[in-house]
């Protein structure tokens, strides 16, 4: 399969909420964004200026009011709830601010998870992939700790391996670093540019901090449901996770 | 996502909160195993009376007389007509009642009988020699009278087990003299245990023969010299014979009773058979009566899994989101709360099932004769029952589950 370069394409993307019968809030009004095979992009706006709206979108977790969407060149726009559960399942991975682990499972069954989902694997096979997974952001040592065994960071690195297990089209971050320390904070950002540079994964950060988005190498502000700025940014910090992120 | 996994996973999320899984099981559990307990018990007594039945002889027909009023509570006619002596021979009459093979009449009054010191209150019988044969009833210990003893008005009794143990306690009782109403009968027989029957226990009786019941014991005799007898036994030659037995008694009675065309019969026969079957459907109402107020409870156990699994569906909100995020479809998350509502009714019939076999053993151990034993059907109803109860009870709320939107159940506090 030859990919297209272009992993996500937003045409006029276009979405409002209904608040009972006349209140309306327009939540995006008129997005275009374009997203290559590879990018590592920082979508930065203070609150309600659309952006979690836009990342549910991109994720495949809302249908936009109009306009078109493609991920992977597939028009996401119109389809049913199973095709999108397909679409969540096979290209996108989801990491989030608070986590989102399963209390009772250990690391490697909450990374099993989406294998579980996708179908078609073999317990054995499920095993390798997440054992691999959980590798790849440093946690080989950890797979059989539940999420109250774990620090914060470690924590959304599982997150991260669950994210990544199923080699999705996209890694989409909404605050990852929002409920971690500054040295957590580090060692988090430290995996998204390693699978970024080393692995070629596309990653979306979507954050309010200004220091977490000038180590990606792309920002897209956005303000009022409008994109009003789309900038490479020019010298991308490294992330050392020996060192705490920034100091307050 | 297979049929294996989402069972895993369900019954990974009911081991999370096993006090409270256990106790919403507990409905299902008191439900099945009430259901299980009364259903084996109800057929236990359905065979109990089914057996008293059986042991007053085969393909026997009852003769009372007077007719049976209709009403919850048989009530006899004032004055009948008595049967007679008279009545019960002309009833053996291969030409007149070919379907008749046996007949026999007997006498019975509440009598004291007293042994030495010792006295007590018993049934005493007279009987025809035929009796036996047709209730195919023997002595364990002795022997019955001699024809020559029934033609003699002789003073000879055969004890019920119960008779002879209230009397003789260990002692041997043959040929010891006991007195009836202050008349001496010597011993000749001890009958075989028969178990307590429906008119009172069937072992507390006395048989004498029913010539000396009739003119020495009891003086029972018409206004014409005939003796009475208080009933006659009739047996049929065949099972399929038993109501043209019933028809041919009936002819020959109205004919000797004068009883005119279209005029009510004065005697009552009740056809053995009948009784089974009346017996057997009001045993089996009082059953299916029994189960289906059981069967409420476990309705209710029902409400009791639907009721814990919307609070649950709440208390996952966030789970379900991001389950739904990780590629859950609506139908997965239906499967995995149906499966844990299912898995709870099936666990809890399990285990009512057994806790209902322990009941209907209890039941059988305490009450004499009544064999309750649990059927296989009873345990495929049960069964089958409380899977339908945890799918009924488990879709609303499943469905709950499935439905919500992935953003709003992620964002859920």
């Amino acid at each position: 399969m030859n990919a297209p370069e272009v992993v996500i394409e937003l045409q006029d993307v276009v979405k409002i909420y209904r608040l009972g019968r006349e209140v309306t809030i327009p939540a995006l009004q008129g997005v275009n964004l374009r997203i290559r095979r590879g990018e590592m992009v920082a979508i930065m706006g203070p609150s309600g200026s659309g952006k979690s709206t836009l990342m549910n979108i991109m994720g495949a977790l809302d249908q936009p009011t109009s306009g078109a969407y493609y991920l992977e060149g597939q028009n996401v726009a119109r389809l049913g709830d199973r095709e999108l559960a397909r679409i969540r399942n096979q290209h996108i991975g989801f990491v989030f601010q608070s986590f989102n682990l399963l209390p009772r499972l250990t690391a490697l069954e909450q990374v099993e998870l989406p294998l579980i989902y996708a179908g078609g694997h073999s317990r054995r096979e499920r095993r390798r992939q997440a054992e691999h997974a959980l590798a790849m952001v440093g946690l080989a040592d950890r797979l059989h700790h539940r999420p109250n065994e774990l620090s914060g960071g470690q924590q959304q690195r599982v997150a991260i391996a669950r994210a990544l297990v199923n080699r999705p089209s996209i890694i989409l971050a909404d605050e990852p670093t929002g409920n971690l320390d500054s040295r957590s904070g580090a060692e988090v950002m430290h995996i998204f540019q390693r699978l970024n540079r080393d692995h070629g994964i596309t990653v979306v950060i979507v954050t309010h901090e200004p220091e977490i988005a000038l180590h990606t190498r792309r920002i897209v502000r956005l303000q009022d449901g409008r994109i009003i700025s789309d900038e490479p940014v020019p010298e991308p910090k490294i992330a050392d996770p020996s060192r705490a992120l920034y100091t307050r | 996502m297979p049929l294996g996994e989402a069972v895993r996973t369900a019954l990974r999320s009911l081991a999370v909160n096993k006090l409270r899984s256990t106790l919403t099981m507990l409905g299902i559990i008191i439900g099945v195993a009430a259901v299980i307990t009364l259903l084996a018990v109800g057929q236990g007594v359905e065979a109990y009376v089914r057996a008293q039945f059986e042991s007053l002889g085969t393909n026997v027909l009852f003769i009372l007389p007077g007719q049976l009023r209709e009403g919850p509570v048989s009530v006899r006619e004032r004055t009948p007509r008595p049967l007679t002596m008279g009545d019960m021979a002309a009833l053996k009459d291969p030409i007149r009642a070919p379907s008749v093979l046996e007949v026999a009449a007997e006498v019975e009054r509440f009598a004291r009988i007293s042994y030495r010191k010792r006295e007590t209150r018993v049934q005493v019988r007279g009987v025809t020699l035929s009796y036996f044969r047709i209730r195919d009833w023997g002595v364990a210990e002795g022997r019955l009278f001699t024809p020559q003893e029934v033609a003699g008005q002789a003073r000879v009794v055969v004890l019920g087990q119960l008779t002879r143990e209230r009397l003789f306690r260990e002692a041997n009782p043959i040929g010891k003299t006991v007195r009836i109403n202050n008349m001496p009968f010597k011993v000749i027989g001890i009958m075989t245990e028969k178990g307590g029957g429906s008119f009172g226990s069937e072992d507390l009786t006395a048989f004498i023969p029913i010539s000396t019941a009739q003119s020495r014991l009891f003086r029972v005799r018409t206004y014409r010299g005939d003796y009475t007898v208080s009933l006659i036994f009739v047996q049929a030659v065949a099972e399929d014979k038993m109501d043209a037995a019933a028809q041919e008694v009936a002819e020959i009675l109205r004919e000797r009773h004068n009883i005119r065309y279209l005029d009510e019969d004065d005697f009552t026969i009740i056809n053995q058979k009948d009784l089974i079957t009346i017996f057997g459907d009001i045993t089996r109402v009082l059953t299916i009566f029994l189960g289906a107020i059981a069967a409420i409870s476990l309705v209710v156990g029902g409400i009791g899994i639907m009721n814990i699994m919307l609070v649950s569906v709440t208390e996952r909100t966030r789970e379900i989101g991001l389950r739904k995020a990780l590629g859950a479809t609506r139908q997965d998350i239906l499967l995995q709360f149906l499966i844990e509502a299912v898995v709870l009714s099936l666990i809890g019939g399990m285990v009512g099932i057994g806790l209902g076999t322990m009941g209907a053993l209890t039941v059988s151990r305490l009450a004499q004769g009544v064999n309750a034993v649990v059927t296989v059907e009873a345990v495929a109803l049960a069964t089958g029952f409380s899977a339908a109860v945890g799918l009924f009870f488990g879709i609303y709320p499943a469905t709950r589950a499935a439905r919500l939107h992935p953003i709003e159940a992620l964002r859920y506090e």
